[in-house]
């Protein structure tokens, strides 16, 4: 991204933290790009967070590590922050800031766009759902995915995230259909190995010139991290709204996005919600997670799987309680399941996808995929009940219906969600397996679903 | 004389101008070179702080603000049912014709269709002395609606004249003059009214009809009442929206007012889809011909999440005004909360409890005694009511949070939804235990008038059983259920019993998605029958297995998706079947 033109200021009031305080500023605007520069003649991007009376406060992206109050220049450029979109950006690597990373040129650039975008228009939405098939049983059965949905997973740290992540975007597809697709993937804060198993993973599916990535690593700067999410969501929404593209955006890890937010909120002095982040978290997250959808009348969709590591584990925790009341659905990696060695270690009982209703059935999956993911849902949820009976009274002292839940949570967690990383089930698969589960039960505890697809499907051992 | 300043400071949603000493409070103002829709919300000196309603993005210190001279007002006509509106009510169908996909900013547009005609039928003749919020004619808005031309509730009243003949007209025609000390006021279809001030009527009722929502573990549990305020607070993927969504499809209002208050752009995609879609279950026309959207997603600007829920109270309001019942639908109030937090950090205010603004509690309570149920202004009488159910996301799911515990001291019926029944896929999810309604001993009496007078024992009955399962559950926690006796393994498998086959409903089920209340009772009365038998048959020595294996079990079970509202011979024919196989286990003999 470069700045050309612009007016520029050279008196510095005040430098702290990210912020850098500018005198005697006329004619800069809200949310205005700004390059500021050293005396060694390094530049840096920053963008106008407050104007007025004179003064301009800036927050720079890279850092304020080395800049002085008389020797920096503040230039301000007149426009807001841009990213240059084309699909030339297929199978490029850019930094936190959408500029490249891998020695190449700057991609050639169909237009600028504002890193910013804008609200969709409700009314111009189109509802999603088309079904994606992501090869993982837990998923394509329990909380599906569909086309421009917006699905976090919710994890801690150490645990398989990226793994599943990864496999979800080479496998995910929508059954029947060859359209266009491409991945995005924007690493925020993460280990540099973490960000290089994602693009080793997608080379080796020969989906890296389908892909665009956009790293900030551990070792980069804080503040860029907020907008690496900005300029990886604009060029999925090119592709995917200009283009006509099916994009699937790979985020990790959103909780180093939020840290980075509430860095710049304590430097400005703002009065804080809850654990120190912004009162307005809820609002800025929901600008990233609101741009994932459908429109009328466009082919493309952008559909965001957004990952984020949960403090101590703990899902009341602001960033993922404030996510998980945007976003359409949230798939939990469980602690327990990941000691005892399951992959993928879903916690389904606390899992959802809110658009899974409509993205199934008849047409799309099949028409007794509702019930039976019921069914499902309820009998492991009474396994865990009686599996927390049976470590206090012992097994003996269940009924015998109890024993049953018992065994159908084993079967569940060893034959249904255990599968390996290179496992694609197909749903046909996926259902059978869950009616082998739900089949473990008497007919008179199938409470969930219709009669005639418990004649159909259900098979006595 | 109208405000004419300019922008001394930005940031965010907030601006500040000076040369504004000619604004006044809650005025409107355009913002910026751009135009920008704005509210003044303080006044220090000749500088305004301005929340401005849309991104301010690129605006600039020096760019002109210039006052309208009225507060931010709704227009209030024929046209407005079926509309999605942003905050401030612009239609965003219109927006989108303006900006295409994405909404733009500055764009002005009207709230309704000015040249669409209506059929006008007058109801009041020339020469009639007319006061405020007389009706003096109506027109057909919808299939639905009845709109009634009233005149507005703050007019001085005078004498009729020039009233116009049935016939077809715009909104801009004059409908008739009213004569008052010499001067002379047109009246057209519509007229605009402040969001922020509450429309005046004659006397206000007690609120003692159920609203009826189809839903049971409301309507037979924790019932709101027309006119009554009700709260639904809930953590994420608690079902807070699909509850609010069946609230807004099945109510037995006329209109229905769904607020998307800082949520999801899919949640308000999926209403405008499926509505149109739906028939209302008593006329059997679309939903979408009695029900007006306002969404304001959660990126959309924050200072425009604030007044949508005034804009959506106030046009409740309206028809409530022409006799209707009105329930508005606001999700969510905590996002409402945030907007007012951030606007409040920006004005630099010392905070309260999370960083709230002192007067959270004072806001919220202005907002909910908005809801009742009246006799309208003006002639001829008539009662209308607007009921409102506001959601609350609170942080964590904790309840004692500030906008929870604020809203509770506000509200009658609370439905409190429960992470844990929600894991467990028991929708909808609201606990029992902790849930309340005030209405219920006043609408007890509409069940037991209506439906009937043994309503109120047997749901006592029922909610006894529930209590005490919760209290058995401690005790099969610590020891196992074999440590019951069998007496109390009967309580155990009937609770489970009337939550399976009562108070979990299936949304997305053709059939269960309703309940008409005659099968909500006749579900109800059969559980306790069911309990009553079996605790008769445990006594006759009947072995508690042979009790959970009868056939009518899984039946009971079904019968709120197997047997639809108008089938309720096959729920006697239940009631039968039961009978004879509890006889069937307990040896005796049928008798004559």
């Amino acid at each position: 991204m470069t700045a050309e033109g612009g007016v520029q200021y050279s008196k510095i009031a005040e430098i702290k933290g990210p912020l850098v305080v500018v005198d005697d500023v006329e004619n800069a605007a809200f949310d205005e790009l700004v390059e500021v520069e050293t005396t060694e003649g390094e530049r840096r991007l920053g963008k106008v967070l407050e104007v007025g009376n004179g003064k301009a406060i800036v927050q720079v992206f890279e850092g304020t590590t080395g800049l002085s109050i008389s020797g920096t220049n503040a230039k301000f450029v007149g426009k807001v922050m841009e990213m240059p979109v084309s699909k030339e950006v297929l199978g490029r690597v850019f930094d936190g800031l959408g500029r490249p990373k891998d020695g190449l040129p700057d991609p050639i650039a169909d237009k600028f766009v504002d890193i910013n975008g804008e609200p969709m228009n409700p009314e111009q939405r189109e509802y999603p759902k088309d079904f994606i098939q992501t090869g993982v049983s837990v998923i394509d059965g329990l909380m599906t995915l569909v086309r421009g949905q917006k699905l976090p997973i919710f994890s801690g740290s150490g645990m398989s995230h990226n793994l599943l992540a990864a496999q979800i975007a080479r496998q995910a597809s929508v059954v029947g259909t060859d359209d266009d697709f491409a991945v995005v993937f924007a690493a925020i804060g993460v280990q540099y190995s973490e960000a290089e198993y994602f693009r080793r993973s997608l080379e080796e599916s020969g989906a890296l010139k389908r892909s665009v990535l956009f790293l900030n690593t551990a070792d980069d700067p804080a503040i860029e991290r907020i907008i690496t999410p900005r300029v990886a969501l604009t060029v999925a929404e090119h592709l995917a709204f200009d283009l006509g593209m099916h994009v699937l955006v790979v985020i990790t890890d959103m909780t180093n996005y939020a840290e980075a937010l509430r860095e710049i909120s304590a430097a400005r002095e703002e009065v804080p919600g809850r654990k120190g982040y912004p009162g307005y978290l809820y609002t800025d997250l929901s600008t990233l997670y609101e741009r994932a959808g459908k429109l009328n009348g466009r082919k493309g969709s952008v559909t965001q799987v957004p990952i984020l590591s949960m403090p101590s584990d703990d899902i009341t925790h602001p960033i993922p309680d404030l996510t998980g009341y945007i976003t359409e659905g949230q798939i939990v990696v469980g602690r327990d399941l990941f000691r005892q060695g399951v992959y993928p270690p879903i916690n389904i009982l606390s899992s959802l996808s809110r658009l899974m209703k409509d993205g199934i059935g008849e047409g799309s999956t099949r028409d007794d995929h509702s019930e039976v993911s019921n069914q499902v849902y309820d009998a492991y949820s009474r396994s865990q009940e009686v599996r927390a009976l049976a470590g206090i009274v012992g097994k003996a002292g269940l009924t015998e219906i109890d024993l049953k839940y018992l065994e159908l949570g084993d079967t569940f967690e060893k034959e249904f969600l255990t599968q390996a990383t290179d496992e694609n089930r197909t749903i046909e698969e996926t259902l059978a397996l869950m009616w082998k589960i739900v089949s473990k039960l008497p007919k008179n505890e199938i409470t969930k679903i219709k009669d005639k697809h418990v004649e159909k499907y259900y098979k006595e051992e | 004389m109208t405000a004419q300043g300019r922008i001394v400071w930005v940031s965010g949603p907030a601006v500040r101008a000076d040369g504004m000493a000619d604004a006044k409070m809650y005025e409107t103002v355009t913002v910026g070179d751009s135009k920008l829709v704005g509210e003044v919300i303080r006044l220090t000196g000749d500088v305004a702080f301005i929340q401005v309603y849309e991104s301010t993005s690129g605006l600039k210190p020096g760019e002109p603000v210039v006052g309208t001279g009225n507060p931010l007002s709704v227009l209030l006509g024929p046209g407005i049912i079926g509309q999605l509106y942003d905050g401030i009510q612009r239609p965003l169908r219109e927006l989108s014709k303006a900006s295409g996909s994405f909404i733009g900013r500055g764009i002005t547009t009207s709230a309704v269709d000015m040249s669409k005609k209506y059929h006008f039928v007058p109801t009041a003749s020339n020469g009639d002395e007319v006061a405020a919020g007389n009706i003096i004619g109506t027109v057909k808005e919808t299939d639905l609606i009845e709109h009634s031309i009233m005149l507005p509730p703050d007019h001085k009243g005078g004498k009729l004249s020039n009233l116009v003949s049935e016939g077809d007209y715009d909104l801009e025609t004059v409908l008739a003059t009213i004569d008052k000390d010499g001067q002379s006021v047109d009246i057209k279809m519509y007229h605009k009214w402040p969001v922020r001030k509450p429309r005046p009527y004659n006397k206000r009722h007690d609120p003692t009809v159920p609203l009826l929502t189809g839903q049971r573990v409301i309507d037979t549990f924790f019932p709101i009442a027309k006119g009554g305020t009700g709260s639904i607070p809930g953590a994420f993927g608690t079902g807070k929206t699909v509850t609010l969504h069946q609230i807004a499809k099945w109510a037995d209002s006329q209109v229905v007012v769904y607020i998307g208050c800082g949520e999801r752009g899919n949640e308000m995609t999926e209403v405008l889809v499926e509505f149109p879609h739906l028939k209302d279950p008593r006329s059997g026309k679309p939903l979408m011909d009695r029900t007006v959207l306002v969404a304001n997603t959660s990126n959309m600007p924050v200072a425009a999440r604030e007044a949508s829920i005034y804009t959506g109270v106030t046009i409740a309001e309206y028809y409530r005004d022409m006799g209707k019942d009105v329930v508005l639908v606001a999700d969510s109030t905590s996002r409402w909360a945030e907007s007012l937090r951030e606007m409040s950090g920006r004005l630099e205010e010392m905070p309260a409890e999370e960083g709230y603004p002192s007067y959270l509690a004072s806001r919220l309570a202005e907002f909910y005694e908005r809801a009742g149920r009246v006799q309208a202004a003006g002639s001829p009488d008539r009662n209308g009511s607007v009921t409102l159910i506001g959601a609350v996301s609170p942080s964590g799911g904790d309840f004692t949070e500030p906008v929870t515990t604020h809203t509770m001291r506000f509200i009658k019926t609370f439905w409190a939804l429960d992470a844990k029944l929600a894991y467990s896929r028991h929708y909808p999810s609201i606990n029992w235990m902790n849930s309340y309604s005030g209405y219920l001993a006043d609408i007890a009496k509409w069940w037991s008038a209506n439906i009937s007078e043994d309503w109120f024992n047997i749901r006592s009955e029922t909610y006894g059983i529930l209590q005490r399962e919760d209290t058995l559950k401690e005790i099969v926690r610590l020891l196992g259920p074999e440590a019951l006796p069998d007496e109390e393994k009967l309580i155990l498998e009937v609770a489970r019993m009337v939550k399976i086959g009562l108070l979990q409903q299936n949304s997305f089920d053709d059939v269960d998605t309703y309940c008409s209340p005659e099968k909500q009772f006749k579900l109800m009365k059969l559980l306790v029958d069911f309990y009553q038998k079996g605790q008769q048959a445990l006594k006759e020595g009947t072995a508690l297995s042979d009790i959970r294996e009868l056939g009518v079990v899984s039946s009971l079970l079904k019968a709120r998706m197997d047997i639809k509202d108008d089938e309720m011979p096959k729920l006697e024919q239940l009631d039968k079947d039961m009978q004879e196989q509890f006889k069937s286990i307990s040896g005796v003999k049928v008798s004559n």
